[in-house]
């Protein structure tokens, strides 16, 4: 965040950045040279349709998908060209929100959360009990569900928690995919708040993979759009909006996305005519 | 703080000023060196009891996160607690949003209830005692359920799914062909071999062939092929219904109105049925022709006098025995497998702990069985 406070000319400083980016499935390409930055200190939306790869752009840069080719760099390393111990020390700086939170069902939160802290041995059993629960209070659980198992939990609580477990060593970068899936409007606003908030006192960079137009429009700074594997826009909202490319003009002017716009008037079509009736 | 990775470990200044003391903070506050926070942080508190006043400077801190910021309000608690009031300066205003948002709070729990040593291990053994017989209640029960199920479709036989229970057979008992023949065959050979060592003493080398006869058509054949089927069918068909269970598709299957005994459980139990006779009877074969090879090498015993001996040696029911326990260790094999398999929770371990019960009680029911019958067929001289 301090880097903010230098020059206005100075461009902000590229945390991700994914160049000519190939990844593929058998015969099928999912990236098809795809390009994307990621700055510092911001909370980046990445849209795009079902079966896109947007999960999949999100796990190639985890490197849990193996890439056909292109280059990946995070905090300015690639990530090739790392040495197992560097890459181990690069990962701990980087914290993931699963979509289906994929906490440790044999685990209670709180281990769970203690999980990545065990790593380092040089942290006492009392100051780790004591940040767990204090993660576990920064997301918003009550601290009766420290001790309770990912089965018990609530789909909102599952969130929760796997965010408090991204979040357990005060990571920079931290992606989430589809945070606000499955969660209720008012649960699903709420989470966004928690993210603004975090985002804010922690100075997160965030790589925001969602379905949802409202966090769209409520959190992030900048939206990127997936489509036919390449990104077809980067930008804030308003350049979302002005985008011309039929996909982006469906999702953001469609029913739901001219909604919250508040563009939506009479939706009868006009030049709707019946197709011709063929003989 | 942005792309400096050049880390220092957190460090304190302490000096004397005026009524208290004033400890300027350098250096990273971060998790990455949390063992060095807390001591530096005990010194603080060490030095500054007996001072009324102590100052924290945050002007030189690089890095903060927010287990340094616990660090110093945890500080700042345990002074505040001992009379001395702290004050914080100099914070960046990110450090401090940081500083507030990791305020101190108790979180120490409530201590456990105290409990004694005898009665825990009384109720441990009641607790047991009384899952033990559940498991058997429950046993019965679904045992029930199951031949409920199978007469409503002995009854409505266009309900019962064919495929299913020919995929079933293929897999549990076709595919477990090579595996049976072979262990079967090398149990065969040893004992055969162990057979005409001992025997060989007594000069009643020929005697091996009634051993093999005997031990492998009533007992071995069939056990072995049982804790095999046990291992390998079981634990599959445990493993399969609980990860169903697990991803909710059996209460999906309820809400349809179908009965998850009826489509799930009975074309795996009853292919079992099916066949684990098969299988026992190619196990037998196997062991036989094992104990022939050995006897043949090892005891000079040619086959066709290995053949005739045997033909004296055994009789019909010696075979029958063998496998007419065969469709109770399947049914036996299946229930508690599929049992087991719906009896999974939520986790991922207790999957695990599911199917290695489903094992074990199976492996342990079969030799029950097995011993249950031995009683039988020598009460009824068969």
């Amino acid at each position: 965040m301090s880097a903010l406070g230098d020059t206005e000319t100075q461009p902000p400083e590229v945390i991700i950045s994914v160049r000519d980016l190939v990844v593929g499935f058998g015969e099928h390409l999912v990236m098809r040279g795809l390009d994307l930055d990621v700055y510092r200190g911001e909370v980046l939306g990445f849209v795009g349709g079902s079966g896109q790869g947007k999960s999949v752009l999100m796990r190639t840069i985890l490197g849990l998908v193996k890439k056909r080719s292109g280059l990946i760099k995070v905090f300015g390393e690639n990530l090739d060209a790392m040495e197992p111990r560097a890459r181990r020390e690069l990962e701990r700086r980087w914290g993931v929100l699963f979509q289906n939170g994929a906490l440790f069902s044999g685990l209670t939160v709180k281990q769970n959360i203690q999980m990545p802290m065990r790593e380092r041995r040089d942290i006492s059993p009392r100051l780790m009990d004591e940040l767990a629960m204090l993660k576990i209070e920064l997301v918003g659980l009550k601290p009766d569900a420290a001790d309770k198992f990912p089965s018990e939990l609530s789909g909102g609580m599952v969130k929760r928690a796997a965010l408090a477990r991204a979040l357990a060593l005060d990571p920079e970068l931290v992606f989430l995919d589809e945070p606000t899936s499955g969660l209720d409007p008012i649960g699903a606003a709420d989470f966004d708040e928690l993210i603004a908030t975090l985002q804010q006192t922690l100075g997160l960079t965030v790589f925001m993979v969602t379905h949802d137009l409202d966090s769209l429009y409520s959190i992030c700074d900048r939206v990127a759009a997936l489509a036919e594997g390449r990104v077809i826009a980067a930008g804030d909202m308003d350049t979302m909006l002005a985008s011309d490319h039929p996909w982006l003009r469906a999702y953001f002017h469609g029913i739901r996305g001219s909604r919250l716009t508040g563009a939506l008037g009479d939706s009868r079509d006009e030049t709707w005519k019946p197709a011709p009736i063929s003989r | 703080m942005a792309t400096n990775t050049a880390a220092a470990g957190p460090q304190v200044a302490p000096e004397r000023s005026g009524a208290g003391m004033r400890f300027a903070l350098a250096g990273d506050w971060t998790i990455l060196f949390a063992a060095q926070m807390e001591r530096e942080t005990e010194r603080i508190i060490d030095r500054s009891k007996i001072a009324g006043l102590a100052v924290f400077d945050l002007r030189n801190v690089a890095r903060l996160d927010t287990a340094g910021a616990w660090v110093i309000n945890r500080t700042r608690h345990a002074l505040a607690h001992a009379g001395v009031s702290v004050v914080i300066e100099k914070a960046s205003p990110e450090h401090a949003k940081l500083i507030d948002e990791a305020q101190y709070r108790d979180f120490t729990q409530a201590p456990r209830p105290k409990t004694f040593l005898v009665v825990d291990i009384l109720a441990d053994v009641g607790r047991s005692l009384y899952l033990g017989l559940r498991e058997f209640y429950l046993g019965v029960a679904f045992l029930g359920e199951f031949i409920e199920a199978l007469l409503r479709v002995a009854l409505a036989p266009q309900r019962f799914r064919l495929t299913s229970l020919v995929y079933h057979i293929e897999s549990v008992g076709f595919r477990s062909i090579p595996i049976i023949a072979l262990i079967n065959l090398l149990v065969g050979a040893i004992v055969a071999q162990q057979g005409i060592f001992q025997l060989l003493r007594f000069g009643a080398t020929s005697y091996t062939v009634d051993l093999i006869g005997i031990l492998v058509l009533r007992e071995m054949g069939v056990l072995l092929t049982s804790i095999m089927i046990a291992g390998r069918s079981g634990s599959a068909i445990t493993a399969e219904i609980g990860s169903m269970k697990m991803r909710e598709e059996i209460d999906a299957l309820r809400v349809m109105g179908l009965s998850p005994i009826e489509i799930l459980i009975l074309p795996r139990v009853l292919a079992l049925i099916v066949s684990l006779p098969l299988l026992t009877f190619l196990a037998d074969m196997a062991a036989l022709f094992g104990g022939l090879l050995v006897s043949w090498s090892y005891g000079g015993i040619s086959p066709a006098a290995f053949l005739s001996l045997l033909q004296n040696a055994i009789g019909r029911n010696t075979f029958f025995v063998g496998l007419i326990k065969a469709p109770f260790m399947a049914l036996v094999i299946g229930l508690i497998a599929a049992m087991d398999g719906l009896a999974t929770a939520g986790s991922a371990e207790s999957l695990g702990r599911q199917v290695t019960s489903s094992v074990v009680k199976s492996i342990f029911m079969v030799i029950v069985i097995d011993g249950l019958f031995a009683i039988f067929f020598a009460a009824i001289h068969y």
